[in-house]
This record gives C-alpha cells, sequence and structure tokens, in this order.
C-alpha cells in the first residue's frame, strides 16, 4: 500500500513553448499541500497535468497504487476533484449545482438522483455553510459563496483528493480565512487530503503543512513551511527582497515586503551613518 | 418525490395536452372546416367521402410532418447551443441549409427533378446538407482534438461558401427555375411523398430518444468544456457525437422540409426560460414545443391569406420572434424583481 496519495515521478509535460520536467513529487495521504510559485512559472500546467487536461510527455502520476493515465476519466472523477478559480454555473440552483458532482457516479441510463445522491449533497452544503442557498440561483451568490458552492459540489464527488486553484484569489479577508479554514477543518476530520496552487504566501504558510515552489518549469524547493519560506528562497525565485519571520501567533514563517522606496530610505540610512 | 420532479411531470403533462390540442385545431381548419368530433366520426367510418380524403390526404400528412420537423428541428437546436454553449447557434449557422439549399438549386438548374422524378429535390438536399456536415466535421477536427469555436467558424465561413454558391446558381438560372428554387427555400409542410413522412417522424422520434443518452454529458458542459472533463465526462466524443446527431437531424428537415428558420433557435430559448436549463426537461420539453409551435404556424399559414398559403417560415420567423421578445422582456421584468 503506498502511503502517498500523489506521487509523481519524473513528469514531463507541457506546451510547445512552455515545458515542466523533472517534476518529482510526494505527498502522503491526509496532507494539505499548497503549490507556489510567481505567475508563469508552471503551476497551473503542473495542476492541468494532475487534472489530466493536459497530456503527460514522460514519467508518470500515481494516486495511491493507481496509474493516472490508466484510469477511466469517470473513475479518475470519483478518486480526484477539482475547484477551478473560475465558477460560471449561471442560471442553475445551488443545489442543482452541487448534484453535479454525482455524475460521476451515475450510469449513462440514470436519469433521477436517488435519494442517496440528494442526502449527500445536503450533507456536504450543511458542512460548508451553503445549505441556505440551495434554492438561490449560482448567479446571484457572491463570489465567496460560489466558491464555497464548488468545494460542497467537489466533495460530493467523494474523493480521495481535492484539487483547488488558487480558491482565494479575488476574494476579502474574512472570505480567505473562511474558505481556508472550512478546508483545513475537512482536512483534518475526514482525513482529506488537499492540494491547492495559492499565490499568497503567507497564506500558503499559515494553512499548508507542505509546500511546492515552483519555479521557471521546475520544483525549486519543496518541503515544510519553515524548508521552503526562507527569505533566500523567496528572494531568488520572485526576485524581490523579503524578510521571514516567525508569525509570534502561529510560529509559521510570515513574509514581509521591502519596497524600493523602504529599501531606497534603508540605505540612505546607512549612508548617513557611515558619513558620521 | 423530489419536487423539481413533480415541476417536470406537470409542463410535460401540459405540453402533451397542448399537442393534441394543435393537432385537432390543424386538423379541423382549412378551406372546410370540420369540428373536433366530427374529426374522428369521419376518420373512423373510413369511406370514400371528401372529407375523409381530405383529412387522410391533406391534413395528417402535414400535420405529421409538423410533428416531426418541429421537433426535430428544435431539438437539434437545443442539442447545438449544448454543445457549442452558445445561445445564437441554431442547426442553419453551421451551414445545413445553406447545404441543402445549395443541393436543391444544383438539381433544380440542371433539371434533374424533370429527368428522374421529383424525389430528387430532397436527396439532393440531404446530400448537400451531409457534404457541409462532413465538411465542417473534418475540417474542425483535423488536428485530433476538436476545437469547439474554431469549428463554430468554419461552420459559419463554410454556411457563406455554400448560400453564395446558391446565389450565383440563381442568377445565371432562368426565371422559372429560380421560382422553383425560391418556392423551395421557403419551405413548407406540404410534402406528397408518405413515406418520406415517415422516415422524418421515425428520425425524429429516435434521436429524441438518443439524445437522452447524452443528458448527463449535455448538463455538465453547461459548466463549460473543462470542468465536464473534471467530472469524468469524455467531452471531445460528445461534442462530436451530438453534433453529428443535431444537424444529421437538421439535414433531414430542411431536405423534406425546406428552410424553416427560427424554430431550432427560438424554442429552445423560450424553454430555457420556461423550464431552467436541465437538459433532462429541455430535451423532450423543446422537442414537444418545437411540434406545436409548427403545427399552430402552419394553421396560420393555411389559413390566414385562405385559399391562398403563405409560407411557414415567414409565420415561424415573425410569431415566433415576436413572442420571444414579449417573453423575453416579460422575464427581465420578473428577474428585475427578484434582485431587487
Amino acid at each position: 500500500m503506498n502511503p502517498d496519495i500523489l506521487n509523481i515521478q519524473n513528469l514531463c509535460c507541457g506546451y510547445p513553448k512552455f515545458q515542466l520536467s523533472a517534476i518529482n513529487i510526494d505527498i502522503p495521504k491526509g496532507s494539505f499541500a499548497g503549490i507556489i510559485g510567481p505567475n508563469g512559472s508552471g503551476k497551473t500546467t503542473l495542476f492541468r497535468a494532475i487534472t489530466g487536461t493536459l497530456s503527460i510527455k514522460s514519467g508518470k502520476i500515481l494516486l495511491g497504487d493507481k496509474n493516472l493515465k490508466s484510469l477511466s476519466p469517470r473513475l479518475r472523477a470519483q478518486n480526484i476533484a477539482i475547484v477551478s478559480q473560475f465558477i460560471d454555473a449561471g442560471d442553475m440552483s445551488v443545489e442543482d449545482y452541487v448534484l453535479m458532482g454525482r455524475i460521476p457516479y451515475h450510469s449513462r441510463f440514470s436519469f433521477f438522483e436517488s435519494e442517496e445522491d440528494f442526502s449527500i449533497a445536503r450533507k456536504y452544503m450543511e458542512m460548508t455553510d451553503t445549505l441556505r442557498f440551495r434554492d438561490q440561483l449560482m448567479s446571484e451568490l457572491s463570489g465567496g459563496e460560489q466558491q464555497l458552492a464548488a468545494i460542497a459540489r467537489a466533495l460530493t464527488q467523494q474523493p480521495e483528493l481535492l484539487l483547488l486553484d488558487e480558491p482565494t484569489s479575488h476574494l476579502d479577508i474574512t472570505h480567505q480565512v473562511h474558505i481556508l479554514n472550512v478546508l483545513q477543518q475537512l482536512n483534518q476530520e475526514m482525513g482529506l487530503s488537499v492540494l491547492m496552487v495559492i499565490h499568497d504566501l503567507n497564506l500558503a504558510s499559515e494553512y499548508c503543512d507542505r509546500l511546492i515552489l515552483v519555479n521557471q518549469g521546475k520544483i525549486y524547493t519543496q518541503g515544510t513551511p519553515e524548508e521552503v519560506l526562507t527569505f533566500k528562497h523567496i528572494e531568488d525565485v520572485y526576485q524581490t527582497v523579503v524578510v521571514t519571520q516567525a508569525n509570534p501567533l502561529s510560529g509559521k514563517p510570515a513574509v514581509f515586503l521591502a519596497t524600493s522606496k523602504v529599501l531606497k530610505e534603508i540605505q540612505e540610512k546607512l549612508a548617513d551613518k557611515q558619513e558620521k | 418525490m423530489q419536487s423539481k420532479y413533480l415541476k417536470w411531470l406537470i409542463i410535460l403533462a401540459g405540453l402533451v395536452v397542448l399537442l393534441v390540442a394543435s393537432v385537432l385545431l390543424s386538423l379541423s381548419v382549412g378551406e372546410m372546416n370540420l369540428g373536433f368530433l366530427d374529426i374522428f366520426r369521419v376518420l373512423r367510418k373510413g369511406n370514400e367521402s371528401m372529407e375523409y380524403t381530405i383529412l387522410s390526404q391533406i391534413r395528417v400528412p402535414r400535420v405529421m410532418l409538423g410533428i416531426a420537423v418541429g421537433g426535430a428541428l428544435s431539438l437539434s437546436g437545443v442539442l447545438l447551443q449544448g454543445v457549442y454553449r452558445n445561445p445564437l447557434v441554431e442547426p442553419y449557422t453551421l451551414g445545413i441549409s445553406g447545404g441543402a439549399s445549395l443541393g436543391v438549386a444544383f438539381a433544380i438548374v440542371f433539371g434533374l427533378h424533370q429527368l428522374v422524378g421529383s424525389f430528387v429535390l430532397p436527396v439532393c438536399g440531404f446530400s448537400g446538407a451531409f457534404l457541409i456536415i462532413f465538411l465542417v466535421y473534418t475540417i474542425s477536427s483535423r488536428s485530433g482534438r476538436i476545437n469547439i469555436q474554431s469549428m463554430l467558424l468554419t461552420g459559419v465561413m463554410i454556411s457563406f461558401i455554400a448560400s453564395s454558391s446558391m446565389m450565383l446558381l440563381m442568377a445565371i438560372t432562368s426565371a422559372e427555375n429560380l421560382h422553383g428554387i425560391i418556392f423551395w427555400i421557403m419551405g413548407s409542410l406540404d410534402e406528397p411523398d408518405m413515406s418520406l413522412i415517415y422516415i422524418t417522424l421515425i428520425l425524429a422520434f429516435a434521436s429524441l430518444v438518443v439524445s437522452y443518452l447524452f443528458v448527463q454529458p449535455l448538463n455538465a458542459l453547461r459548466l463549460g468544456e473543462e470542468k465536464a472533463k473534471h467530472l469524468g465526462i469524455n467531452t471531445d466524443t460528445t461534442i462530436k457525437l451530438l453534433f453529428l446527431l443535431a444537424s444529421l437531424l437538421a439535414g433531414v428537415c430542411v431536405a423534406v422540409a425546406g428552410v424553416i428558420g427560427f424554430v431550432g433557435l427560438i424554442i429552445p430559448h423560450l424553454m430555457r426560460l420556461l423550464v431552467g436549463s436541465d437538459y433532462r426537461i429541455l430535451l423532450v420539453g423543446s422537442f414537444l414545443s418545437g411540434s406545436i409551435f409548427l403545427i399552430l404556424s402552419d394553421v396560420i399559414a393555411r389559413t390566414i391569406i385562405s385559399p391562398n398559403e403563405l409560407p411557414i417560415g415567414v409565420i415561424t420567423g415573425i410569431v415566433g420572434g415576436i413572442v420571444f421578445l414579449l417573453m423575453m422582456s416579460r422575464s427581465s421584468v420578473h428577474s428585475l424583481k427578484n434582485n431587487g
């Protein structure tokens, strides 16, 4: 039995103008992992390889003991659920939207959802606090509420692994924290393995137990937030001057920016001191 | 039972009642009006009376073709809109009508229908439509994967080429042929060949059944192609097969009844406004209301300037367009209320 939920070996994939190469990742079952890296570094490409929307050139992706390539789309959808960055469900009621998560379990000839489908959908709507919207249209919900409904839909697929593509972008801090709290709770109470692409380094540090830092189509480094989020790594990858320090509340590394104006002021002060 | 399913059942029952009513209406009105009860009496007796001849030779075939073509065009439209996720797509956008018209124009200009027989027109119409479908399909799936947007553009371009070629034929042919082409293009439910009517009716209902095999992929596609893939749907196969099903169906309709516009565009939208976008009710709902709409349009086309007959395409366009605009303005008032 493979203790890893996701095991990527020597993966190589991409587009004519952009390639990911030599990607090796192990994510143990029950992890809360984050993929970080600058824009254009290959986060989304890696994500698309894992979700199966991008075909693999070489290497392999194992989900538990199963090779992802050998899984049918249906079985894959029963094992991996994906919350995309943009949710465009328009004129669908929230309940109908969440029930879509049962599609991988329906046979071609099943026409009506069973009582079981409804109760599974309700359970996860309750868990994500979206049950109260169930008769509302998706388009009537705010961005954060839509994101929660999308998480409920993904959970309704009853996956082994939940993938999220920047679940907190476009959201204010209240909703960012709310969504990540919900995910953390699911991770801890249900043992659900979570892998998300996330831009905000401080949120990644607070919530993830593993981080994968991607840069220029390769994995720059991976490990615990303490191992990954050092000022050296960040300055090298993001080309930005930063200071990292432990968050006084959680002890996790927190990243502080040094803007060019501040840097200039510091340099002037140093120069003044030297003159004196 | 879930309230959603109960609502669907009521809608379905309502549409069936409406269909029966419009069939009866269509059978009873015309140059010679018959009472509803007379229809049954005359048909049961089956004698050689004039009423019987009118009913069995003229009105019943028209109604059957109306059910088949109205349902099939509407189904074709709703399937294509689902596949392309584009509300403006209808069966004719992709050049199916252009191809069929070109085929028929070709046959008329070169006198094939006089040479071989009148069945040449539907055969040429369908061949033209099939050629276009084949071209759109092969050009857009050349790279192995279908790109929905480029497929749509390919279809529109090929449609332009086909209709321009047809105009070329019309420009160089005699006035008599020109009249024949224009008459055919305007469309009519008048089809003398009973076997063609049966074939169309059977194909229409068979396609409705087959389309239900794709009801889950269609629903998943409402979220977009990539998200449907994430739900385990083989989107490439679904899109290809549904495109073929919908366009062949439209091709058959055009070949038999000419270019009857707007049914495939307006009826699916009307149904979306009424019942929502769940394809489980939308497919059968669009089929039935397409049949109802075409039968009623035919009644208007036959009676409004009786004893002459208007082209049915004119009625579907004008009546359908007005009804749709009314529905849309009403529903936007409604949704404004909901939001406020």
